[in-house]
């Protein structure tokens, strides 16, 4: 062990000086891992980025919520049957509200698309979310100012609108929005609250972000008709371990509600996250895999370029392998030194590859969501490292099994 | 025990494509504690293949070697490397230092094999290059001696380790006669000192430095004797018998 310390210590210190004195050729080949690294390690990150966004998103929405909507959300095999599902309307979802003892929180939802302007300020084709104040509960939604609209508001259908960050800033600018009045479709409507940013660009435009929520007698008394949509039922399980007990009792009510009988399929589908999930994993994962193979794919290119040198490197050293063997180098020592040798030149490039990505990733954040965590600095310095070792063993190999005498003759 | 090497009918038998090189056919040789042996023969003797055999970098394809009481012909490439580390003091006619590294370093090189502490291993370099002269040019490049001195650094690093056997081959192969002559000195200060040392040679009058010559012919010992007309380099020539 002292003896592999010292030899360790001797091949770094030999490697300095090979490096050193083939700078132009080492440098060239770390660029090789430089550039490997870069585009690893912001693949990786724009991977966490997207991935916590999308993670954001879900818990703004709440995770321990169901859906009840006349639609089966994810892997709909027969949508040509649910399309033929009447609607859900209002009135069941008060029975079903009445009757539920186990949620949390039941609000139903009902949309539209309109455009909403404030002075010469408009936010065309933005949803609005018809709700009631309950639904509140179901969300994890934080302010920036104001409140959600309350029960009184909520049962009175009083035109009050909670504003998402993006369609406040839209509409109002810098200025604040609250106690100010928008315009949708010519009627006047008061805002009473303006989320704070959700942050879930995934989401599209379901993103709370980009919607209006209004009490959900609005939208039948102003922009559609009451069975114009069906409506969905959004409820809140008390907690995770509740929510299989709550989607059993939303099932049975259900079920009575709509007036199905014994041996009839259900005409409603509960939804739940997890489809939104498993949906994201199946589509967005199998594009990050991609992505992730082909970036290392240009890391590869760098590990050829640094195996390539270095058996170039072993052929120019072969006296002075065969010097060193003559002198009592054994064969792992002088595998140690050239694999010593690969990996600084590999994790050279890696740290700078890692400077480059963390300043890239500075600037991508302006434009898409990044997330530069310390797992980052471990994959660079680990991939390099890896790379290095892995590049520099067939090469290191070759060198550590000459033979000494044929080495010494070299020339 | 006084026995240093003990080599009993070996061959060496190289496969040249589809022929055989005999490069030694039947070898049997004794060197002892604190000789001074020439080994000597033109080339393609088998000298050089004697003398890889000797110093551990190559195995006979027959024949039984010894090593201070130890079997050396059966080892693995691991065992000879810490044979050649510990046992043996190589000095070549080309020098073969690493050029880029200082005298020292070249110096210290075999004990930072050997396992030996940075300081422990500074001291015995520096001591070793005092010794041959060059106490004075310890962080001087290979490039920034001359062929002398070069030569000085490599019987250094020969020295470092205190190996049983000196073997060098051609030491002054390289150098004019002058500074030869001073490196045979060197050697003959080594040998006082209680050293063994095998000399490669082809040149008569190198040899004639050693105490005993071995000539090769054809892969065999045609002669082996003490040399009669020893060459003591301080200016006299004297008559052993």
């Amino acid at each position: 062990m002292k003896n592999f310390l010292f030899e360790l210590r001797e091949g770094l210190a030999i490697s300095f000086r090979a490096i050193k004195s083939n700078k132009i050729r080492s440098v060239l080949t770390a660029t090789g891992i430089f550039i490997g690294i870069v585009s690893v390690v912001l693949m990786s990150v724009a991977i966490k980025g997207i991935n916590t966004s999308f993670q954001n998103g879900i818990s703004a929405l709440g995770a321990d919520n169901l859906y009840i909507d006349k639609f089966k959300w994810f892997n709909d095999d027969q949508f040509w049957k649910t399309r033929n599902r009447k609607n859900i309307t209002i009135q069941e979802y008060e029975r079903y509200r009445t009757q539920a003892k186990l949620p949390l929180a039941v609000a139903p939802t009902v949309w539209t698309v309109q455009t909403a302007k404030n002075g010469g300020l408009t936010t065309e084709g933005t949803l609005m979310t018809g709700t009631t104040n309950e639904y509140l509960a179901t969300t994890n939604f934080t302010f920036s100012e104001g409140r959600f609209f309350n029960e009184i508001e909520s049962k009175g259908a009083r035109n009050v609108v909670v504003l998402g960050s993006d369609v406040a800033k839209n509409l109002f600018l810098r200025e604040s929005a609250l106690d100010q009045f928008i315009k949708i479709k010519g009627v006047k409507f008061k805002v009473v609250g303006v989320l704070a940013e959700q942050g879930s660009f995934i989401m599209g435009n379901f993103n709370p972000d980009k919607q209006i929520y209004l009490p959900v007698g609005n939208i039948f008394k102003y922009f559609q008709n009451s069975n114009f949509r069906s409506v969905t039922i959004t409820v809140r399980a008390v907690n995770t371990s509740m929510i299989q007990q709550t989607m059993e009792e939303a099932e049975s009510i259900m079920r009575k509600v709509r007036g199905l009988s014994y041996s009839e399929e259900n005409d409603f589908s509960i939804n739940r996250q997890d489809g939104m999930t498993k949906l994201y994993d199946q589509t967005v994962g199998v594009i990050q895999l991609v992505g992730l193979f082909i970036t290392g794919l240009s890391l590869f290119v760098g590990a050829i370029g640094i195996m390539n040198i270095m058996f170039v490197s072993v052929k120019e050293r072969t006296k002075e392998i065969g010097i060193r063997k003559a002198i009592g180098a054994r064969r792992r020592t002088i595998l140690a030194q050239f694999i010593t040798e690969a990996v600084i030149i590999c994790m050279t490039g890696g740290i700078a590859g890692l400077i480059g990505a963390v300043i890239l990733s500075i600037i991508i954040n302006r434009f898409l969501p990044v997330s530069f965590q310390y797992e980052a600095v471990i994959l660079a310095i680990g991939i390099s490292f890896l790379t290095g070792i892995l590049s520099g063993f067939a090469p290191a190999y070759t060198a550590a099994k000459m033979d000494p005498v044929e080495a010494l003759r070299y020339e | 025990m006084n026995n240093i090497i003990n080599i009993e009918h070996i061959a060496k038998i190289y496969q040249v494509g589809a022929e055989e090189v005999r490069a030694l056919s039947d070898v049997s040789l004794r060197i002892d504690r604190n000789e001074y042996v020439a080994i000597m023969g033109p080339s393609g003797s088998g000298k050089s293949t004697l003398m890889n055999m000797l110093g551990c970098l190559d195995t006979p394809t027959s024949g039984k070697y010894d090593f201070n009481g130890i079997n050396v012909n059966r080892m693995k490439d691991n065992d000879l490397a810490r044979i050649r580390n510990k046992e043996i003091g190589f000095v070549f006619q080309t020098f073969n230092l690493l050029s880029r590294s200082d005298a020292l370093h070249n110096v210290e090189l075999p004990l930072v094999y050997a396992g030996v502490n940075m300081s422990e291993r500074k001291d015995r370099a520096r001591e070793a290059l005092a010794s041959v002269g060059l106490g004075d040019r310890i962080h001087h490049k290979p490039n920034e001696l001359s062929g002398g001195q070069r030569q000085r650094v490599a019987i250094a690093r020969a020295l470092v380790t205190k190996p049983s056997i000196i073997l060098a081959d051609e030491p002054t192969g390289n150098l004019d006669s002058k500074t030869g002559e001073d490196i045979m000195t060197l050697f003959n200060d080594i040998y006082l000192k209680g050293n063994t040392i095998i000399l490669v040679t082809h040149e008569e009058y190198i040899a004639e430095h050693a105490a005993r010559v071995i000539k090769i012919k054809d892969g065999l010992i045609e002669h082996d004797g003490p040399v009669l007309n020893r060459y003591i380099p301080n200016g006299r020539k004297i008559l052993t018998s």
